[in-house]
């Protein structure tokens, strides 16, 4: 039997229990087979385990078990790097858990803040040097490690709940749908829950909308001075908490 | 081509729970050893962390990822990200296992076991010479543990090594506890397995513990080193002679302070071997 097909027998036991390797393996064959077996699926269930450490928390010992276990069983690792091991999870717990929206907040939350520990370095721009920029014109680059998500449920609360080994709240729909963005500065991950005012202005300030074409989309839905006010406030945030590193 | 250059120190591997110590005491090894994976990042505290080290001790790069065993050969972006990490790091070497971890796309995260065919050493000879080609420097392969025997096979680990190492030119990291787990598993006499590598191509020794599972050994690198490969690591060295040694603990990590102690038992022991030699 050639290689190649050596080891596609023992990935298909590794993943299915498919028997056929057997016969390529001297001696007892089942004692080997099953440490292979259980190590593969003991290390991804670590790995998630790790990655979403919030979420772990949150359902607990078996119930994070049983729905690693049910994710590893139909997604195959394909990536050199454990670091992209559960990149589909939180879709997952979404479909496992459509009762308990918290769960896969939660879990955006713990991935989003797991990719910005190690994501690009970017140096946020100096407020204090911005006095020569057109704002009319002005376009904003973004730190590579920003994320945004709506959510429904008080999953921010949660999370830093737990992070501070503290008892978490019940988990609750917000009145109104809210969003949290995730960056890191320096060398810190940071959330923040903020307005859908300001989720809509940083999403058309992502794809490349002029902060002054922001400002006018806000004006024509309200008035003029309030608008400026709180596009004004909005772009103080930006600046203050890192999230732009160039402005063109 | 470039050969490592021998280097005799004693080292640990650089583990999450010590980062502190290893930046803000000054911690008695002569270097450290780096999963490479957990630094083939974009950016953040892993690189900060890793060129602050750097500037404290040689580091040694070891991989988990290569899969130089893979009948469908390497991944050229893993390639590119290791060579840009090696560029970065300047280490004392790179090594991974001599194993396959995946196939067809598949990464199954463990380093599986390779039958040991004179096809299978053509393929992991090509993948070796292709990652030295990229990397621009030499390999250091190391001896896993495992847990099955192939029906194909046609020679001994060792054999399948010496002749990897005569045909690509690639140095070895010859780890002490998965020549005794695997030894036990499959009755071999680590005597023999010691003595059938090419001695002059071992560059790093690894050191660990393991665990009695209910039929077979398992290198689980949970427990501190045990007797049987302690004296094993001591007739290492009279094969191989004084090279780089290092302790490997991945789980129930404990105290840098106990690996340390653990690291003084491998001092005395090369010592004593030393003098008796």
């Amino acid at each position: 039997m050639s290689l190649f097909e050596l080891q596609r027998q023992l990935r298909d036991h590794l993943l299915s229990e498919e028997k056929a390797i057997a016969d390529r393996i001297r001696g007892e064959p089942q004692k080997g087979l099953a440490v292979y077996h259980h190590a593969y699926r003991a290390q991804l269930v670590d790995c998630l385990r790790d990655t979403y450490e919030k979420v772990a928390a949150w359902l607990g010992d078996d119930g994070f078990e049983t729905s690693a276990r049910r994710y590893i069983e139909t997604h195959p690792p394909r990536s050199w790097t454990l670091g992209d091991y559960g990149a589909n999870f939180v879709d997952a717990l979404a479909v496992l858990y459509p009762d308990d929206p918290e769960v896969a907040e939660l879990a955006w939350l713990d991935w989003a803040l797991r990719r910005a520990f190690d994501g690009a370095d970017a140096e946020p721009v100096d407020a204090a040097q911005l006095d020569d920029v057109d704002w009319d014109r002005a376009v904003f680059t973004f730190v590579p490690t920003l994320r945004l998500n709506a959510v429904v449920t008080n999953c921010a609360a949660l999370w830093s709940a737990m992070a501070e080994n503290q008892m978490p709240p019940l988990a609750e729909r917000l009145a109104e749908a809210a969003n949290i963005r995730v960056w890191r500065r320096d060398l810190t991950s940071h959330f923040k829950t903020i307005s859908p005012r300001e989720a809509r202005a940083l999403r058309l300030g992502v794809e490349g909308m002029s902060f002054g074409e922001i400002c006018q989309i806000a004006i024509d839905e309200t008035d003029e001075a309030q608008a400026v006010a709180a596009a004004s406030e909005l772009l103080g945030a930006w600046l203050s908490d890192g999230l732009v590193c160039r402005i063109r | 081509m470039h050969s490592p250059k021998p280097f005799h120190g004693f080292g640990l591997g650089l583990r999450p729970p010590h980062y502190q110590d290893f930046l803000a005491r000054n911690v008695p090894v002569d270097f450290v050893e780096v999963i490479s994976e957990n630094f083939m990042v974009a950016g953040g505290r892993p690189l900060r962390i890793m060129d602050a080290v750097r500037e404290r001790f040689p580091v040694a790069m070891h991989g988990v990822s290569m899969s130089v065993g893979s009948a469908d050969g390497l991944r050229e972006d893993y390639l590119v990200r290791l060579k840009t990490l090696a560029d970065r790091v300047r280490p004392l070497w790179v090594s991974d296992h001599l194993c396959w971890t995946g196939v067809e796309g598949f990464n199954s995260h463990d380093l599986l076991p390779l039958p040991y065919t004179e096809e299978a050493l053509e393929i992991v000879c090509a993948n070796v010479l292709h990652a030295q080609d990229v990397l621009e420097r030499p390999l250091l392969l190391e001896n896993p543990s495992s847990y099955l025997v192939f029906a194909d096979d046609v020679m001994s680990e060792w054999e399948f090594i010496a002749e990897m190492c005569r045909r690509t030119g690639c140095f070895l990291l010859l780890d002490v506890n998965n020549i005794y787990v695997s030894g036990t598993n499959h009755g071999f006499d680590p005597m023999t397995y010691l003595a059938g590598i090419p001695a002059d191509r071992v560059r790093q020794i690894h050191l660990a513990g393991h665990s009695a599972g209910r039929d077979l050994l398992i290198d689980t690198h949970d427990h501190p080193v045990p007797a049987p490969v302690w004296n094993l690591y001591e007739a290492a060295l009279g094969r191989v002679g004084p090279v780089a040694t290092m302790i490997e603990r991945d789980d129930n990590i404990p105290l840098l302070d106990e690996l340390l102690a653990e690291l003084d038992i491998a001092r005395s022991r090369a010592t004593a071997w030393r003098g008796a030699a």
